[in-house]
């Protein structure tokens, strides 16, 4: 009550002292702190708008080097015709859906249990497993790569989606978030579904895991962003086009392409970069809110 | 009474035994595939990473020789790994400061806003969910001497054009520039969740004691009660800038002149183009002795940070 009565009067009180000065102080921060947020989200935006100017430019305009930002000339059916003609750019983003679809399935499929396993239930080697997956939290995923590449390939397994999704269908990272979730669940409700005779299998997928969704949806958009996006291990895995997710592809198409025509080469960026980035626009609240709950790449 | 409390008791107890038991026996169940993985796909990698790291195993070849520490010694005597090293300890000390800082800057600067916040939310995310081999691509155009806008406004303003993915000096510090563009939004949204926790009436109660200039403000309240986001915002952008790679294989492959080497770029290529896996699994080991430092960090703040 005190504090309210101090912040009611504070204002009153600047007033009084000198009401124009304290406007104007407030105008030129505002001034100031928008000034500086602006020359930062002009350096942020600066390569997707010159990726999209460019995109619809001419060669001529092009290596004019001139600083127009707006083409003289529309070119960007042919651009962006040549980038799907010459690469198969759907293609690469139907090996995005097809491999983080089936990444994010099993990693869902193996986590979930487990992490109720971890939080809910007493079986022989709980601690010992638990320590595993902090430990398994420690090692970058870069670490596996080698003896991984050398058992696919003696497996005979390179170049398929599956050698591209093997070492990620464990996520040590869901069962510690979805343990951490499950944890709060309150133990009055299973112990009521176990009266009810409701199984354990039951009970994972039937109350417990939607009662944790926002964990879930926060982790899958983590996981489709951080795989959509690797470029590490289909690198190592893939020497086919037609099997290459759109980073890879972007790669053998910027190889191709020698790095002389920008503009089809910024109609090629600007397709493989397009889906995440409606996605994150449609669903704004839902990629901050998973980065801010998995806080972690 | 006595009777009637006698007689459930071993029902209950058969009951409880029946519980213990599901329990075990689903437990154990839910999580054998995990385990499983874990065994196939971590464990059992880094025990034969370990054991290759001892080897001269090639891919393809026939006979293993025993090395004992060879490896290692030539490691450290392999001045493309001294650079690598140095290369990418240098990025890290660019990207660390930079990406940490102009996102504490820009999450203070944003927080207050109500109208305008969603938009510069937006747009400083942005770089986060593009796909950073894209804009790789892009950013080398930009950055083009003779055809990159970023030349041609230094060369409007009267500067001499500056080679930046040519020049040795100038390479990793123009490739942490984009890591840092890449991960301010990333930061970003950490700290705005941070400062979402720190209460109002805190700053209202300081304005009464007579703390009123933002300084003050930020030094006494805002800075301390950040101190946990902070903390985990630096290790994971250590992490993250330690494992540099797309932007080196993409725009610069190591050049000019190994100047832009880096120990994940380097590794990958020992391993996987010159199919060194001896070697490169120390290499490996090396790469995650550097890296160990800041993931258990990582995880131990993380096990205490997630609580709902």
């Amino acid at each position: 009550m005190n504090t309210m009565a101090h912040t009611l009067a504070r204002p009153a009180a600047d007033r009084r002292i000198s009401p124009l000065s304290s406007k104007v102080r407030r105008l030129v921060s505002l001034l100031l702190v928008h000034s500086v947020l602006v020359a930062g989200a002009i350096f942020i935006l600066m390569p997707f708008v010159w990726m999209l100017v460019t995109s619809i430019k001419p060669p001529s305009e092009v290596f004019d080097a001139g600083m127009r930002l707006w083409p003289q000339q529309f070119y960007g059916g042919e651009n962006y015709g040549y980038a799907l003609s010459k690469a198969p750019l759907l293609r690469f983003m139907l090996n995005g859906v097809i491999v983080c679809g089936g990444i994010l399935i099993v990693q869902l499929l193996v986590a979930v249990p487990c992490a109720y396993a971890l939080a809910k239930l007493r079986f022989p080697g709980r601690s010992v497993l638990l320590a595993l997956v902090l430990l398994g939290l420690c090692i970058p995923t870069q670490v596996p790569a080698l003896p991984l590449y050398i058992a696919l390939a003696k497996l005979g397994l390179l170049n398929t989606y599956f050698s591209m999704m093997v070492p990620f269908f464990l996520s040590v990272f869901a069962i510690f978030l979805f343990r951490q979730f499950f944890k709060s669940y309150p133990e009055e409700i299973i112990q009521a579904a176990r009266l009810d005779g409701v199984s354990e299998f039951e009970i994972v997928w039937r109350i417990v895991a939607p009662s944790a969704w926002p964990a879930i949806a926060a982790f899958s958009v983590f996981s489709i962003v951080a795989h959509w996006n690797d470029l590490y291990w289909p690198l190592i895995v893939i020497s086919e086009t037609r099997l290459a997710p759109p980073p890879l592809g972007m790669m053998y198409f910027a190889d191709a392409e020698t790095g002389s025509n920008y503009g089809a080469l910024t109609a090629g960026a600007a397709i493989i970069t397009a889906p995440l980035v409606v996605a994150f626009l449609v669903a704004r609240r839902r990629f901050i809110e998973g980065i801010t709950m998995t806080g972690i790449k | 009474m006595e009777a009637a409390n006698a007689s459930p008791e071993p029902v209950t107890r058969r009951r409880a035994h029946r519980q213990r038991l599901i329990e075990a026996l689903a437990g154990a169940g839910f999580a054998m595939p995990a385990l499983v993985l874990l065994l196939l796909t971590i464990l059992a990698p880094l025990a034969v990473l370990a054991w290759l790291s001892f080897t001269s195993y090639e891919l393809g070849a026939i006979d293993i020789e025993y090395l004992g520490l060879k490896n290692f010694r030539r490691a450290l005597a392999d001045p493309v790994l001294r650079r690598s090293l140095v290369n990418t300890l240098l990025y890290v000390a660019i990207v660390l400061p930079g990406a940490v800082i102009l996102a504490l800057v820009v999450a203070i600067l944003i927080h207050r806003r109500k109208r305008t916040r969603s938009i510069y939310e937006v747009i400083y995310f942005l770089p986060v969910t593009s796909t950073l081999i894209a804009m790789a691509t892009v950013w080398q155009f930009l950055l083009h001497p003779r055809l990159g806008p970023v030349n041609g406004i230094l060369h409007a303003l009267g500067f001499d054009e500056v080679p930046f993915l040519s020049e040795p000096e100038l390479v990793i510090p123009t490739l942490a520039a984009i890591g840092i563009w890449q991960l301010i939004g990333f930061n970003m949204v950490l700290f705005l969740a941070g400062l979402s926790t720190i209460p109002r009436d805190l700053y209202e109660a300081a304005e009464v004691d007579g703390c009123v200039h933002p300084i003050d403000r930020f030094v006494r309240i805002t800075w301390p009660l950040l101190g946990p986001t902070t903390m985990f915002v630096i290790v994971t952008t250590s992490i993250t800038a330690f494992k540099v790679f797309d932007t080196v294989a993409v725009m610069t492959r190591g050049g000019p002149m190994g100047s832009s080497e880096v120990l994940l770029y380097v590794t990958y290529l020992e391993g996987f183009q010159y199919f060194h896996m001896g070697y490169a699994a120390a290499l490996t080991l090396i790469f995650l002795a550097f890296i160990l430092v800041f993931s258990i960090a990582q995880t131990v703040v993380l096990d205490r940070r997630v609580h709902y």
